[in-house]
């Protein structure tokens, strides 16, 4: 079977089955917003939100409930063996996995779309003011997905899997994050996008380079 | 087995007369600082920590590798063992560091990208420590803490950057760092110092390895 | 399935199969050989390898010496699609709780490439008598439908070998009725059935060879012509339980 067929074809499981319950955005959505809103006491009551921290309160509400939801997608796939089952499937199972990065990828999109207007609302700044922001969410979530997924995957077998997640995945996390924040502040604070540039491309480097890797070595860890 | 007792009690033995001579190129043979003083001299186990640390997870994912590629279990004995003692090195080199910086820069903890990634570094291999603790089963342990040793190795450049250029955002006039013009008979002290710890290095490494496979012989012995 | 498909030829062959979990053996030196068409249910006490021998034979698990072999191919020469001959039917159902019965045959048989996947998937969940409840989510479904729906999910894509592993847990009489009444079906289609059960009679029901194990070894091997039925059950404690104890 083709691999991008199969891919596909994961993506639209998962689509359908969030339809049919929406589990991960109710209970993703739900943390972020109320992270969104609890960060806000940082700042004096009344207080106009300094544009230095917006990018890091949007980056760290997406990071956190991205947790949970990464938990909660993988915990469906280990329920009732179905992870099992899709490696007995005739398919490149790094197809699999890819599958589970884009339906997590869209989750974690989703979650953006809806923080968005929350910023506006809140803080009133917006957080796409650059046309390049768009690039940054992209690769910055792909990579979080890429590396979120794995270590989910990884996690779920362990006895302690709600501290294991955050415990493996917040270190390797640190470029992209890094990169994030300050390229979302870059463009609202209105610097100049030059300055956006390196951040983007180390991202972009942190995405190819974890893609080739997990790529090749997904095969030889998942095996039994 | 025998080889490793063998071994075990030849390094015993040379660490018995290398870590003086160690301690005597460090105390005695180098030249006392100008500015810094007694508390230059930490340096000297302060960056060898650092080599060893790091050579230790260089050991981890070469190890890690070789796993994935035979599925020996010897690779991940090496490789668990080389992550726990590299672990050791890189908490001296986090607490010998502030013990420098306060009295060097008047604080003590610099966000200087060495200390800072030696840290993320820190916190990545302790996720690997505690992966296999909370994991059961031997092989899907090796398999997936072979993962991570990988992917948090090939980490360490992309963070190591990532926060070398946050850093120069926030200062951008670092601060001189140590080190820069140093006294030849300092250089051979610490060429010394990194030879000692080396050799402490690999008969820790021969110990641990000693242990895991006593502790297998065990478990075995209860099986029947 | 592959080419040469003389009666000689062994549909799988496995050689010296040994499985190594850490430092827990689970095979040792396992010889065995299966022909298409043949019926064969592995008896044994827990912990005796019978699990593992269907992974390794289903190509879940990866062997660790030995060679095992698909129409005399090796089994690491074949590719991702080969698995398409398989079907497996665990103790864990295998389907998803959010989707419907009908969602989740779809789902897998996309997976496997199946062309009419709908028109089968009924023709499954009518044999199964779950096509009243095709719209409804899985994870409202009581234990033994779980498990018929499991059935429908493994023999979605017509494989060509089916294996068990307890497949009559939890299910009722009417169900395991239903089980065998299909099982004996596909038989007669010249499909080849490797099945794993604590359950003497059903198991000997089906078979037409039955094999034991014990200690990660087949202890016993034999056409169940060749057996006095009612012998088995002593057979059976002479082969597997003393030894094992």
């Amino acid at each position: 079977m083709n691999y991008f067929k199969a891919l596909f074809t994961i993506v639209k499981k998962d689509v359908l089955m969030e339809m049919r319950t929406k589990e991960v955005v109710n209970a993703s959505l739900v943390f972020a917003i109320l992270l969104v809103i609890v960060f806000s006491f940082i700042m004096e009551p009344g207080s106009e939100v300094e544009k230095k921290i917006a990018g890091g309160i949007f980056w760290m509400a997406v990071t956190f409930s991205g947790i949970l939801g990464l938990n909660k997608t993988m915990m469906s796939e280990l329920e009732g063996g179905n992870f099992e089952a899709l490696m007995l499937a005739p398919v490149d199972k790094s197809a699999i996995f890819f599958g589970k990065v884009i339906s997590n990828m869209l989750v974690l999109i989703l979650l953006e779309i809806i923080l968005i207007p929350l910023f506006l609302i809140f803080y009133s700044i917006n957080i796409v003011s650059h046309p390049l922001m768009i690039a940054v969410l992209f690769l910055a979530t792909y990579g979080y997905a890429l590396v979120g997924t794995l270590f989910s995957m990884i996690s779920v077998r362990t006895n302690s899997r709600e501290i294991m997640l955050p415990l493996l995945l917040l270190p390797i996390m640190i470029p992209i994050l890094i990169a994030a924040i300050l390229s979302t502040n870059i463009f609202i604070s209105g610097s100049d996008i030059i300055y956006s540039y390196n951040w983007i491309k180390l991202t972009a480097v942190f995405d190819i380079i974890f893609t080739a890797v997990i790529f090749g070595i997904f095969s030889a860890i998942i095996e039994e | 087995m025998k080889l490793l007792k063998k071994l075990d009690t030849i390094f015993s033995i040379l660490l018995f007369f290398v870590v003086p001579i160690g301690l005597y190129f460090a105390f005695f043979y180098a030249p006392l600082e100008k500015i810094m003083g007694l508390i230059q001299k930490i340096f000297y186990f302060h960056v060898s920590s650092a080599w060893i640390g790091f050579f230790a997870f260089f050991i981890t994912f070469i190890m890690s590798i070789l796993y994935l590629i035979t599925k020996k279990i010897i690779y991940d004995d090496i490789a668990s063992a080389s992550a726990e003692i590299g672990l050791i090195f890189c908490t001296i080199v986090i607490v010998t560091g502030p013990l420098w910086a306060r009295p060097t820069w008047g604080v003590y903890w610099t966000w200087d990208p060495r200390l800072t990634s030696t840290l993320i570094l820190w916190f990545i291999y302790v996720g690997y420590v505690m992966l296999r603790q909370f994991m059961e089963e031997s092989q899907k342990r090796a398999q997936f803490s072979a993962a991570l040793g990988i992917i948090g190795f090939i980490n360490v450049p992309i963070v190591f950057l990532s926060i070398q250029w946050w850093e120069n955002t926030i200062h951008p006039n670092v601060v001189q760092k140590g080190g820069g013009g140093m006294h030849p008979d300092m250089f051979v002290a610490m060429q010394v110092c990194l030879f000692v710890f080396t050799i402490i290095y690999i008969s820790l490494l021969i110990r641990r390895l000693r242990i895991i496979f006593l502790e297998r012989q065990v478990k075995l012995l209860e099986l029947d | 399935m592959g080419s040469s498909n003389t009666e000689n030829t062994p549909l799988i062959s496995l050689k010296q199969a040994m499985k190594i979990y850490g430092h827990l053996t689970a095979l040792k030196k396992v010889d065995l050989d299966i022909f298409r068409g043949q019926s064969i249910t592995i008896f044994g006490p827990n912990g005796a390898g019978k699990s593992t021998l269907l992974k390794i034979l289903s190509m879940q698990s990866r062997l660790t010496s030995g060679s095992l072999l698909y129409n005399n191919i090796p089994y690491k020469k074949l590719n991702d699609d080969f698995r398409y001959n398989f079907g497996v039917i665990s103790h864990q159902p295998f389907v998803y709780g959010g989707l419907s019965a009908m969602e989740n045959l779809k789902f897998y048989g996309s997976l496997y490439n199946v062309s009419n996947v709908e028109e089968k998937a009924s023709e499954l969940l009518k044999q199964l008598d779950l096509y009243k409840r095709k719209d409804d989510l899985v994870r409202t479904f009581s234990r033994g439908m779980l498990q018929r729906i499991s059935i429908a999910r493994a023999l979605i894509h017509s494989p060509e070998i089916i294996f068990l592993d307890e497949p009559y847990t939890g299910l009722d009489s009417l169900a395991s009725n239903k089980l065998s009444i299909l099982l004996k079906e596909q038989l007669s289609n010249n499909k080849t059935i490797i099945m794993v059960t604590h359950d003497l009679i059903t198991g000997l029901d089906l078979a037409d060879t039955v094999l034991i194990m014990n200690k990660g070894k087949i202890v016993y091997n034999c056409k169940k012509s060749d057996i006095e039925q009612e012998n088995f059950h002593n057979i059976y404690l002479e082969t597997a339980v003393e030894k094992g104890a």
